[in-house]
């Protein structure tokens, strides 16, 4: 058998036959992705999109590359917010000052994200459409509070992050519909961060993670905002674990009463090996670990 | 349908038809015969076909070679003819830090990579650079001291960092 046939037949690893078309603006990429009839993906630095079709978990006819399209890059300040292109690396957002500076938590979760190499070529952006619920960074713009620029055919639209993450790998993007950037309101300097995860090793999926903000006003904790990742099929918003703090000092006493409210806030899946009431128990502990190191920026 | 890419490999000027399902490493294997870029996984987990993307370690599995398009691409026989790592792959013999030696061009760039952006790692920095980079045989151990007996070979000391020493 010819190497390409075995390739097609009997390499599970290796991609199945797809197009690959360049788009050089977002019209072009829209155009390309209609014409397609919805069988084609956006690609960026394929780092989710290459080993799924490899895995043949996807087959899509054609992939656009939108590497290219303009829109897609930079980080600026503008208008109140921070503007994060969709084609950072993770890389970049691990180096970047003024993500440092308006969205630390993005910094702190960036060292967690893969390993340093995955780091050199994934995006954020292509992080962010993936939705993988076990994913640092889908977590730490829920928890900033952070809006998802959209553009398609139809317009552009600023997405909430608490609108974004539907279900397992499902967003709020319509098909064709590309993920331009994520804009962060600038955050007051007083402002406390805090992030963390659980791994058994560096670089692994974490069994839970957290990340924090909240505002500190005459004393007492104002507009506190908690999210956990790796603990459902979306990163999940801790309302109830908010609440308990929103009005309170942030004292150990307002910590275990966060840490308490988290089971009505979490509901783990089953998983085998690994029970929900572990999962809910380590989701406890380190929300109490993230609340009582918050820190604002330095 | 094939696309013509054009890039650059190990410092030459490269213009060749790839299919675009071809990855990176697929291409610098057969088509270009540098067999040095070595395919574990091929899923991005193991770190064996990691090469130097624009200077920046990637995996060469999970990148199209479309995608180098306009790139500058050094893999192990290119820091091998300039030399540029041998003083790295010396301290690798040195301290056995190879025995099948499929992992050992992985970790070379993953090193390499490191060294550059920060010449005085510690061993916990030096852990966390090859975190994405699988060996079966060594334990990491003797590969960890390879990385940070280069260090202080490049810096002029004569001591190097040991788990012992910290």
């Amino acid at each position: 058998m010819q190497l390409e046939e075995l390739r097609t037949e009997g390499g599970k690893v290796k991609l199945p036959s797809f197009e690959y078309l360049r788009a050089r603006s977002m019209e072009e990429a829209w155009a390309l992705h209609s014409e397609a009839g919805g069988d084609a993906l956006y690609l960026s630095g394929g780092h989710s999109v290459v080993p799924s079709m490899a895995l043949r978990l996807q087959a899509p006819s054609r992939l656009i590359d939108i590497s290219q399209i303009a829109e897609l890059r930079g980080v600026s300040v503008a208008e109140g917010a921070l503007r994060i292109g969709a084609m950072t690396r993770h890389a970049e957002v691990l180096a970047d000052p003024l993500i440092a500076h308006h969205a630390p938590l993005l910094s702190q979760a960036a060292p967690h994200v893969a390993h340093p190499a995955i780091r050199n070529r994934g995006t954020i952006g292509g992080n962010l459409a993936l939705a993988d619920p076990a994913s640092e960074f889908p977590a730490a713009v829920l928890a900033l509070r952070a809006e998802i620029e959209a553009n398609g055919p139809d317009g552009r639209r600023l997405i909430a992050a608490d609108d974004f993450f539907l279900d397992l790998y499902e967003t709020a993007l319509a098909p064709g519909e590309l993920l331009t950037a994520i804009h962060v309101p600038l955050p007051p300097e007083s402002r406390l961060f805090g992030f963390d995860e659980i791994a058994r090793r560096r670089g692994d999926y974490a069994m839970v993670g957290v990340a924090a903000q909240a505002d500190v006003a005459g004393g007492v904790i104002a507009g506190a905002s908690v999210t956990l990742f790796s603990v459902g099929f979306t990163p999940v918003r801790a309302r109830a674990a908010e609440q308990a703090l929103d009005g309170a000092p942030l004292s150990p006493e307002s910590i275990a009463r966060a840490q308490a409210a988290l089971a009505q806030d979490l509901d783990p899946p089953d998983d085998p090996g690994f029970p929900p009431e572990r999962r809910l128990q380590l989701a406890r502990v380190l929300l109490g670990r993230v609340l009582s190191r918050m820190e604002p920026v330095k | 349908m094939k696309h013509l890419l054009s890039t650059t490999v190990n410092g030459e000027q490269v213009q060749e038809a790839v299919s675009p399902r071809t990855s990176l490493a697929d291409f610098l294997r057969e088509d270009m015969g540098l067999t040095g870029t070595h395919l574990g996984c091929e899923m991005g987990a193991c770190g064996a076909c990691l090469v130097l993307m624009d200077g920046a370690p990637v995996h060469a599995c999970l990148v199209l070679a479309v995608q180098a398009e306009g790139c500058t691409v050094e893999t192990i026989e290119g820091l091998t003819e300039t030399g540029a790592a041998a003083d790295l792959q010396a301290r690798f013999h040195d301290r056995n830090a190879l025995q099948c030696g499929y992992c050992t061009n992985g970790m070379l760039m993953s090193a390499q990579a490191l060294l550059a952006a920060n010449p005085d790692p510690s061993r916990d920095e030096i852990r966390d650079a090859l975190s994405g980079n699988y060996c079966r045989c060594t334990g990491y151990e003797a590969i960890v001291d390879a990385i940070a007996a280069t260090a202080s070979d490049r810096a002029g000391r004569s001591e190097t960092k040991t788990e012992a020493a910290q």
